[in-house]
């Protein structure tokens, strides 16, 4: 629904309180903070070098047009041009001495005509510089970043999604000694963070000999009492007949798990899938402590060293972050709804 | 409130496939273990997996940190360390003049203190202070609500690289801030070597990425107070100001305490964003604990993992109270009023 719609429309016979003004002015200025500033990296990640160095900034991707001159090896930038007699040229541009530029008319291109520089101005049309997105996959190790960061993503998501609705199926499904203790255990791990265990995970992880492999980022955070709670609470409202009658039928307690109870558990088995990939895509801390080696970077860590080097190449640097940033952007696309239920229901992020 | 079958049909069938393969493989094995320890010691097993994980790698953590702090040295294994006892924390607290960080042992250590400290501080009171107004204001009866909340709750799922990235160019010397800036006739500021502007824009861009989660949290709170309440006002004639100071604040107020203290705690181990944005600086100035930790363990040219483990098991006293708070705020605001 468009702003300008919903603004000037109102239910019949109810008057405007300055309240509802004051609200659709805040939540307008809202979009602008909130959106503009992922656009304006989307649409200055398709500038090129030379534009991305201009101030201001133009605003929309735009580069000079050059044109290609019988002669001349290199298509030339052309410029629009204000001659002496105020009238105005489109002439290219052969090279620059100092402040003269020694330009030339391509339908004329015999006669060259000399220019002082103030009286040159670039031609420019709206180009995308679809080279920021070719170039770093083929000269930096970004191809090699993204193929980690998928695979931690895909892996991790699948073990976490294995092992937690196997504690939550054991949780919620039977009545067994020390199941109060392994839940105060779950909800113990909740206070737990990455941040205050960091040196001793990297111990453990480098007593396993897996520094620098990507199951050392994959593996430490694939049991979370998130999920576990999320899918215990939702396995608790499935019928026990079900389980009773596969029970009757000499199911065996692996097949009541995985051909009963999980199936009926896909939407919160959807909900943590969503959440574990949004999760590990995004995931930072651990991984820049435990990851030293490019070739072992994800996207997140790749970026991060792309950033911090002394020539910021931003050209590149912004393409890759809307790289990075897609996945997450498509998943919010067609599935905001689900994420946005799945937090109010558990508070958890 | 069930969430729509649909994306979880969708996202079920991609997944069912690798998954029931998988799943189907295992039926024998352990159709044959079940006949060995017998049905009723099934569930320890389903658990076993998941506890082993977090056993190693949460559990044994936590104690092995205890260990670091009270060993010296800089090898990484236990067993290769010395035993100091209470040095690490000595060193590590040890101030002339507590006020100020100059006069520590651990300088960095108290300037991320300090830094962290006024950090919580604004972006937990104008986080709060901002979800709260953006619940209030999408609880109203709005045009385009769900399109409203979508955009104050994207930036919740981007990532604090990308995050910082976005900012860091808006921000820059030559950025789309400081072009409106001298568009309107100002001095051009480079923010990120000046310490106040810096923190500025780190609790800002902070705010920015986070708000909308927290924003959702109240929303959800706001939804559950009982729509009658408001019409008996609304009958009434009362103003809405009133209704919002008078039965809207005081409803919300267990969802309002639960937020702050969850904000707190995200809070003070924040790293990711800011790291990104300002590494720190300048100079020290919005170098935060998790960055101490993070530097001292990993970055630093002699890794001391002594100092990182007992300013993280100091965090973790910290965090512990906190969540401590929580629990017992959460508790008291689902008892019945």
């Amino acid at each position: 629904m468009s702003v300008l719609t919903a603004v000037t429309a109102r239910r019949k016979g109810k008057r405007w309180h300055w309240s509802d003004i004051a609200a659709y002015t805040y939540l307008a200025l809202g979009v602008v903070l909130m959106f503009g500033p992922v656009l304006w990296l989307v649409m200055s990640s398709f500038k090129t070098q030379a534009a991305l160095l201009e101030f201001p900034p133009s605003l929309l991707p735009m580069a000079q047009v050059e044109v290609t001159v019988p002669g001349h090896d290199k298509p030339l930038p052309l410029f629009t041009v204000t001659m002496e007699d105020g009238s105005t040229r489109t002439l290219a541009q052969v090279r620059r001495v100092g402040i003269v530029a020694q330009m030339i008319d391509p339908k004329a291109p015999e006669t060259s005509i000399r220019v002082p520089i103030d009286r040159r101005a670039p031609v420019r049309q709206f180009s995308l510089a679809l080279e920021n997105y070719t170039e770093p996959l083929r000269q930096f190790a970004f191809p090699v970043f993204l193929a980690n960061s998928v695979f931690v993503t895909v892996v991790a998501t699948l073990i976490t999604l294995i092992i937690n609705s196997m504690a939550a199926f054991a949780l919620s499904i039977y009545e067994f000694p020390g199941r109060n203790a392994a839940m105060l255990t779950v909800i113990g791990t909740l206070m737990i963070p990455i941040t205050i265990i960091l040196v001793p995970v990297y111990m453990v992880v480098a007593s396993l000999g897996m520094v620098n492999s990507l199951w050392a980022v994959i593996l430490p955070g694939a049991a979370t009492p998130t999920g576990v709670f999320l899918l215990r609470q939702y396995m608790l409202t499935l019928p026990r007949d079900l389980i009773e009658a596969a029970r009757m039928d000499k199911a065996s307690e692996w097949q009541i798990y995985w051909r009963i109870v999980l199936p009926l558990s896909l939407p919160a088995l959807a909900v943590l899938a969503i959440f574990s990939i949004m999760w590990r895509w995004n995931e930072f801390l651990w991984p820049l402590a435990v990851l030293s080696k490019t070739e072992s970077y994800t996207l997140q860590i790749g970026l991060n060293a792309f950033q911090g080097e002394l020539q910021v190449q931003w050209h590149y640097l912004l393409a890759m972050t809307v790289v990075t940033l897609a996945p997450v952007a498509l998943v919010f696309v067609f599935l905001q709804r689900f994420i946005t239920t799945g937090i109010a229901n558990t508070g958890m992020k | 409130m069930t969430p729509g079958p649909r994306p979880g049909e969708a996202a079920g069938a991609l997944l069912a496939l690798p998954f029931s393969l998988l799943m189907r493989a295992f039926d024998a094995p352990m159709r044959a273990l079940q006949a060995r320890i017998g049905q009723r010691r099934m569930p320890y097993l389903f658990l076993l997996p998941n506890l082993l994980f977090f056993g190693t790698f949460v559990f044994l953590p936590l104690i092995i940190n205890v260990g670091y702090s009270l060993t010296g040295g800089a090898k990484l294994y236990l067993s290769e360390r010395t035993f100091v006892g209470l040095d690490q924390y000595a060193h590590l607290l040890a101030c002339d003049d507590h006020l100020r960080p100059s006069t520590c042992r651990e300088d960095h250590f108290w300037r991320g203190v300090y830094n962290t400290a006024l950090f919580c501080v604004l972006q937990v009171v104008f986080m709060v202070l901002f979800s709260l107004i953006t619940a209030i204001v999408l609880n109203m009866k709005i045009r385009g609500r769900g399109f409203f909340r979508a955009v104050y709750f994207f930036p919740v799922l981007l990532s604090p690289v990308v995050v910082a990235l976005i900012w860091k160019w808006i921000l820059q010397r030559d950025g789309l801030l400081n072009a409106a800036i001298t568009t309107l006739g100002g001095e051009r500021i480079i923010f990120f070597i000046e310490p106040g502007w810096a923190m500025f824009w780190a609790v800002f861009v902070s705010i920015w990425a986070h708000m909308g989660f927290y924003t959702l949290i109240l929303l959800s709170g706001l939804q559950a107070i009982p729509s009658d309440i408001y019409e008996a006002a609304e009958m009434d004639g009362t103003a809405r100001w009133r209704v919002l100071r008078r039965i809207t604040l005081p409803l919300l107020m267990p969802n309002l305490i639960v937020v702050v203290v969850l904000a707190l705690i995200k809070a003070v181990q924040t790293f990711d964003e800011v790291f990104v944005l300002t590494g720190g600086g300048p100079g020290t100035a919005t170098l935060m604990v998790v960055q101490y930790i993070y530097e001292t363990a990993f970055s630093n040219q002699v890794q001391n993992f002594g100092l990182a483990g007992a300013a993280s098991v100091l965090l973790g006293v910290v965090l512990f109270a906190l969540t401590l708070m929580q629990l017992f705020f959460a508790r008291r605001g689902e008892k019945p009023t």
